[in-house]
């Protein structure tokens, strides 16, 4: 199993029983590893069936390729590795499926946030308190996660890769087959309309309930 | 002289890659004298940072979704692994 391409962001993977190969356990892997690695693809992939079919995929190819187990890093550490592999591979044959269109390119989604000199014409309203603290906020990530999925596929994954996983964008045009420039306005266009979705069915939710 | 529309994209570019040095200055100046850019560039750092902290978080505790595999999952996986 070579190198994967896909930088980690955290490094904050659970460390648990640094093996080697000799001792690998994979009937004890489900138990162990089973809802860590999937929760790992249920972010990055929005899908619970799919999920579950990397996990399943990951644990197949660890055993059938567990000589290539270094024992250098944790058990935990290797499976993500092969599991980052699988998500990239689910990334690549979607964009196959649901090839990029000339409108996925276009520059923005909502023409009705400019006027004809490119000025806003409602411009992004204040999000007030502490936003900073979000994170901590348990129901955001569903939030995300469904703006995420209002989101066309290939521009889901491609914030995907960008934002989660930290990939630079030369890495993320070779899983999704599309040029540089072609890479910046799906970011673009991704990003605009999350903030959008964000604005809308998060913050503005909050003011209304604040008369 | 930069309209909001581009502004607006050059901002999400330069989060993947450093804008040529005439752009940056011209970005940089437009948000000096433009409120709802500047808003839109905080504004979108922050759900960087969010989505970053967020996922950092679900891969060390999974705290947030909380989600884990169904036990018909987990028994179909075991199934598999017993029958290569």
């Amino acid at each position: 199993m070579p190198e994967t391409d896909i930088v980690m962001t955290g490094g904050n993977e659970i460390k648990k029983g640094v093996a080697n190969s000799a001792n690998l356990d994979p009937s004890a892997w489900v138990d162990r590893y089973g809802d860590y690695l999937f929760r790992y693809a249920m972010i990055r992939l929005r899908n619970r069936s799919a999920a579950e079919d990397l996990v399943q995929e990951t644990f197949l190819a660890a055993l059938k390729n567990h000589g290539s187990f270094s024992g250098n890093s944790s058990e935990s550490t290797w499976l993500v590795g092969i599991l980052k592999h699988k998500i990239a591979d689910h990334f690549r044959r979607q964009v196959r499926e649901v090839p990029l269109e000339d409108g996925d390119l276009r520059e923005h989604p909502d023409p009705s946030s400019f006027d004809g000199s490119g000025h806003w014409t409602s411009g992004p309203t204040d999000w007030g308190g502490n936003p900073a603290d979000l994170y901590r906020e348990r129901k955001f990530l569903d939030q995300l996660t469904e703006c995420l999925s209002g989101l066309s596929p290939n521009h889901a994954n491609a914030f995907t890769l960008r934002e989660i996983e930290g990939a630079d964008t030369a890495e993320i045009c070779k899983v999704l087959n599309v040029t540089e420039t072609n890479l910046w306005v799906i970011l673009h266009r991704a990003r605009m309309q999350l903030r959008r979705c964000l604005e809308t069915r998060w913050f503005h939710r909050k003011t209304e309930k604040e008369p | 002289m930069l309209s909001c529309k581009d502004v607006t994209r050059l901002l999400s570019e330069s989060m993947d890659h450093s804008l040529p040095i005439g752009k940056r200055v011209g970005v940089r100046f437009h948000l000096l004298i433009c409120k709802f850019c500047a808003r839109y560039e905080r504004q979108l750092l922050l759900i960087r940072e969010t989505v970053r902290r967020l996922a950092a978080m679900e891969d060390a505790y999974g705290s947030h979704i909380g989600e884990r595999l169904s036990a018909e999952a987990k028994e179909r996986i075991r199934k598999s692994l017993a029958t290569p």
